[in-house]
């Protein structure tokens, strides 16, 4: 029994998914902890989290990730949250809600407690390997089934039907999309569009099958379940996906006798109250108008009205827009408003189809042709900001409608953002208007970032990024505020910019660079950046003359600077295979010189505490024992790290330690952005921890797949799976590419993982680019990698054989005294910095 | 493999000028350290060479080719500050700190990011093929 403070009205909320945890910050933003004492009960064990992004989970993301604050943003507010306990019971007589811990008193209680998935009343439907797709735990359940399985259906061709399909298909399952109706998305688009959207799925070797009822499912013969249908048509598959629409869940509400809908759902006002004036409702749960709402959008809207009324505000809820857009199955599909033009008398309609290219588009417009009612796309949604923007503001449509859905050749018109009206909404899921993006610029928000930061627009579903984007873009313009990303004070460009430049002046030199397109002598911001450019584009030396003044001490040295000015030495061991007589020279060097030694995170040795002088006789011996240089002083191809793959283990399923000796091989030496980090693993137990690296290679029976930009370090990404059974030339191909792709086109110290996660288009982008040339420059990419892969010779040999580059290895350039001010002990059998 | 120059001293006026080593061993727009006797007794100097010529970056008016700082590095305690990337800020020549990135002005030795810290500094010249400084 939980006796309520005094003072204060104790609020419950039941459900912490998104609406009920978009209602506890709306109630923390209006101060609300003051005048209530609040509890939350969440049924599932994890913090709400974001579930429009949930097949995100199988990308590589966790539930942290996905999750929509903090850990500690629930208590730093005072806010009791009690996950894993779920409420059993609604007790309004006194005022009690009971769960398997206890009774809990309210004054106030919210449900928020959504929908769940709906499973038709098939027989057979409760046999093992019959799941839904709506919460973490599912997915887990899905993967782990997968694991056994070669085959997959979804039941339902819907909008989560045709997402569960792509996770399946990512799973690597032969998958099967099974649809009741006639054709696919039949809420969102119609037979013509349906008929589209068909051909793009099945093109992509998801296997559609609609007017199909199933009636009942049984032991298969070849897989694990049989499915049977109407027509006596069977289908063998071992997993299956119930994805078959959602009903709320709204069991509390009907077992403590509050008014309900006829086909279920929590009856609720304007103001977000149910029958029992104490008791109000938000989200997938609530029926408004005879309607529930299946998005998050105007769920946040009713968790808004709901927190006024709960904080005596005015604010109430008056239906929602229920447009969206997606890419399913990476096609296109939007919808506006009546997009079936049947909930609007007299209205006319436009149609475009393009049965080559596969677009698919229709306007719906009032009668005298000035206002759109309704939109519907299929392969392009490019046309959606300016159409959306056409309805939601009610914008008098161009003399010739048509013109909005032709292809835009030249002339058609666009809707700039300096066309939007103040009160357009940019971002529906946090309701932010156009005057809202210009009152947080007009109070010193000068980029993308602070403005999001400010507004929370587009950190919902993120639909209006690109909207956004150009919208502050042109907010700032028009305020003069150049958007400045200069390098440095040396340079007027950028990284990238610079980039272009060297290439294509074929400028060699940092002085040739600064006379013709910059000022000053440079610093310690652009000369390492230009050094890392001229070293990707040509691959000199860095020790030449022209070169030298341009690196970090660690670049100059060709070895890691520690604390107290000595340095580290890390021979390159490829993929960490290493003989035991090169072992033994390691050893001996190391006592020779008292080094400090330790193995390193990436499979190789590092010795500490040379001083400068001493390198170039370490590195001679190194050299003569058949070493080369590690580069783990430069922004460069640092390890490959590999486990020992199928010539040992016993789950191997390829040479993966060939295959990172090979990929060290070819890379070694390529000077980039920022380190570069690669694995291989021999089978999907993953022991080289590829999924961590800029560049992971996990072995397959059938060859190997791709993984790109994850990173550990303090702010780890896992890598995401960039394309699956590649064989060995392929892989190399890709690897060229993506790299290639990377070094022209990041930020100086930017890691491929920031740099994908800043990348337009994302992953979908990337995966055009480098598998299917979308930009036409694969031929160069991989030309240009050629050629420094040619270029290569280890560094320190090169420096070895040229007495004016050893000139520099002097501590001292008058006197051979070591420098006085390093001073060793001895720890564990070992030399380390007093 | 060093060339340890002989320490020359001339006594003129009060002030002492010592060769310290050759513009050979000096590394364009780099740095290079040397030991010197001072009043105070032997201390390290970084030595930093930005010549002027119609291939090299300058900063308009630049002339001096020369500068001598103290090689010890006050924020990270070691000896390192030669090994810096030189380079100006504001048109003012300055040595960035390889371990912790601060900027020191060439000229005075004056800490950019903390002004109440300022590294010594002494004249510096060349006398032909000489590099002579005055401690
Ligand atoms: C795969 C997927 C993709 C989606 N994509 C989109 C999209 O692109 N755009 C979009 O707008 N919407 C999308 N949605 C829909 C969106 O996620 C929902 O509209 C939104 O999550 C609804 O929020 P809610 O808080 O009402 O329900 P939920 O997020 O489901 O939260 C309800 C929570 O209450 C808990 N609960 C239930 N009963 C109890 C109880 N008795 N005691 C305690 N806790 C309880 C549940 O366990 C759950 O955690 C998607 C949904 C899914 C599953
Ligand atoms: C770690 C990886 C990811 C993170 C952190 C993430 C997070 C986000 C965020 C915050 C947005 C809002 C837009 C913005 O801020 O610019 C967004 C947009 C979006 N995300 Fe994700 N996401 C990730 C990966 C993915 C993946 C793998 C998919 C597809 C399965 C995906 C699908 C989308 C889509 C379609 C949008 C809308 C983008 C647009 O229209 O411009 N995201 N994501
Ligand atoms: S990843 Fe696979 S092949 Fe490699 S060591 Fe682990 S289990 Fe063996
Ligand atoms: S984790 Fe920190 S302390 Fe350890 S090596 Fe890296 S930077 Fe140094």
């Amino acid at each position: 029994m939980n006796v309520s403070h005094s003072d204060k009205q104790q609020l419950i909320v039941i459900g912490n998914g998104m609406v009920g945890h978009h209602l506890v910050e709306q109630l923390i933003e209006r101060g609300a902890t003051e005048a209530y004492r609040i509890i939350v009960f969440g049924e599932e064990r994890h913090l709400a989290y974001d579930r429009v992004h949930l097949s995100e989970y199988f990308a590589g993301r966790d539930a942290e990730s996905l999750a929509l604050c903090a850990s500690d943003y629930y208590a730093e507010h005072g806010i009791e949250l009690r996950l894993s306990e779920a409420v059993t019971e609604i007790d309004r007589d006194n005022g009690e809600v009971v769960t398997d811990q206890g009774r809990y008193s309210y004054d106030r209680l919210v449900l928020a407690t959504g929908s769940y998935p709906f499973v038709p009343p098939i027989p057979g439907n409760d046999r093992p390997n019959c799941l839904v797709y709506r919460t973490l735990e599912d997915l887990d359940a899905i993967r782990a089934a997968a694991e056994k399985a070669t085959t997959g259906v979804v039941v339902g061709g819907g909008l989560l039907g045709l997402e569960a399909a792509n996770a399946l298909r990512g799973l690597n399952l032969d998958t099967a999309v099974v649809e009741f109706a006639p054709r696919l998305m039949p809420m969102q688009v119609d037979s013509e569009g349906g008929e589209l959207l068909r051909e793009k799925i099945e093109s992509l070797g998801v296997q559609v099958l609609t007017e199909r009822a199933t009636q009942r499912i049984e032991d298969g013969e070849a897989s694990f379940h049989r499915m049977v249908f109407q027509d006596d048509k069977v289908l063998e598959t071992d997993l299956i996906v119930f994805s078959a629409g959602i009903r709320p869940r709204d069991e509390l509400a009907r077992d403590s006798g509050l008014e309900m809908g006829e086909r279920g759902g929590v009856v609720v006002d304007d103001h977000c109250l149910t029958s029992d004036p104490t008791i109000l409702a938000v989200g997938e749960v609530a029926l408004w108008n005879n309607s529930i709402f299946g998005l998050v959008g105007p769920g946040y809207q009713m968790a808004k009205a709901a927190a006024d009324t709960l904080t005596q505000g005015e604010l109430t809820f008056r239906g929602a827009d229920m447009s969206t857009k997606l890419k399913l199955l990476g096609v296109d599909v939007g919808s506006i408003g009546d997009a079936h033009g049947d909930r609007s008398p007299g209205a006319r309609m436009f149609r475009y189809l393009d049965q080559i290219k596969q677009e698919y588009r229709k306007l719906v417009v009032s009668s005298d042709g000035k206002k759109l009612l309704g939109a519907m796309l299929v392969g392009d949604n490019s046309y959606y900001d300016t159409l959306m923007q056409y309805y939601s503001n009610g914008l008098e449509l161009p003399a010739d409608p048509a013109s909005l859905i032709l292809p835009s050749t030249e002339g058609a018109p666009t809707l700039g953002a300096d066309a939007l009206p103040e009160t357009a909404t940019i971002c529906s899921c946090h309701n932010v208007t156009k005057g809202d993006v210009c009152a947080s610029i007009d109070t010193g928000a000068t980029d993308l970032g602070a403005v999001k930061a400010e507004t929370k627009a587009s950190t919902g579903c993120g639909g209006c990024a690109a909207l956004l984007k150009s919208v502050v873009d042109h907010e700032l313009e028009s305020r003069g505020v150049e958007v400045d990303k200069s390098i440095c004070e040396h340079f007027a460009y950028t990284r990238q910019e610079l980039y272009g430049i060297v290439r294509v002046e074929g400028i060699k030199t940092f002085s040739e660079l600064i006379k013709k397109h910059g000022r000053g002598l440079g610093c310690d911001i652009c000369k390492p950046a230009v050094a890392s450019i001229l070293a990707s584009c040509f691959n000199e030396p860095i020790t030449d003359a022209s070169h030298i003044p341009l690196q970090d001490t660690n670049d100059t040295f060709m070895a890691n600077m520690q604390k107290n000015g000595t340095y580290s030495v890390v021979p390159r061991v490829p993929g960490g295979e290493i003989t035991p007589d090169k072992l033994i020279a390691l050893g001996e060097v190391g006592k020779k010189y008292g080094l400090y030694t330790k193995i390193t995170g990436g499979q190789r040795i590092d010795l500490f505490g040379a001083q400068l002088h001493d390198l170039p006789d370490i590195w001679q011996e190194l050299i003569d024992a058949g070493f080369e240089t590690g580069h783990a002083y430069g922004k460069a191809t640092r390890t490959v790290k590999s486990c020992v793959g199928s010539t040992w283990c016993r789950y191997g399923v390829q040479d993966s330690v060939s295959m990172a000796l090979h990929v060290e091989n070819r890379y070694k030496g390529l000077r980039s952005p920022h380190k570069l980090k690669f694995a291989v693993s021999g089978c999907t137990r993953e022991c080289a921890e590829a999924q961590s690296k800029d560049v992971g290679v996990i072995a397959t029976e059938n060859g190997w797949n791709l993984y790109v930009c994850g990173n550990g370090g303090m702010r780890p990404r896992h890598a995401e799976l960039f394309a699956t059974d590649l064989d060995d030339e392929t892989l190399i191909q890709y690897i060229d590419r993506f790299l290639m792709f990377y070094i022209r086109t990041a930020d100086r110290l930017q890691r491929t993982s920031v740099w994908r996660e800043n990348l337009d288009g994302g992953l979908d982008y990337l995966k055009d680019v480098i598998i299917h040339d979308s930009l036409g420059i694969a031929d160069e990419l991989e030309k240009q990698m050629q050629d420094v892969v040619d270029r290569y010779e280890c560094e320190w040999a090169n420096a070895l054989k040229d007495p004016e580059k050893l000139k520099r290895f002097r501590s001292y350039v008058n006197d051979d005294r070591p420098d006085p001010n390093i001073i060793v002990t001895e720890e564990r059998g070992q030399l380390r910095p007093a | 493999m060093s060339t340890a120059t002989a320490l020359k001293t001339e006594t003129e006026a009060d002030v002492s000028w010592q060769t310290l080593c050759t513009k050979n061993d000096l590394v364009a727009f780099s740095g290079v350290a040397a030991w010197i006797e001072t009043a105070e007794g032997p201390a390290q100097v970084a030595l930093f060479y930005l010549p002027t010529g119609p291939n090299t970056p300058g900063l308009p008016g630049h002339e001096t080719e020369l500068y001598a700082i103290d090689h010890h590095d006050p924020f990270s305690k070691a000896n390192v500050i030669a090994r810096g990337i030189v380079g100006d800020l504001k048109g003012q020549p300055v040595v960035a700190s390889p371990i912790y990135k601060q900027h020191f002005r060439l000229k005075d030795g004056v800490c950019l990011e903390d002004e109440s810290v300022q590294l010594r500094t002494w004249p510096v010249r060349f006398e032909g093929d000489e590099v002579w400084i005055k401690a």
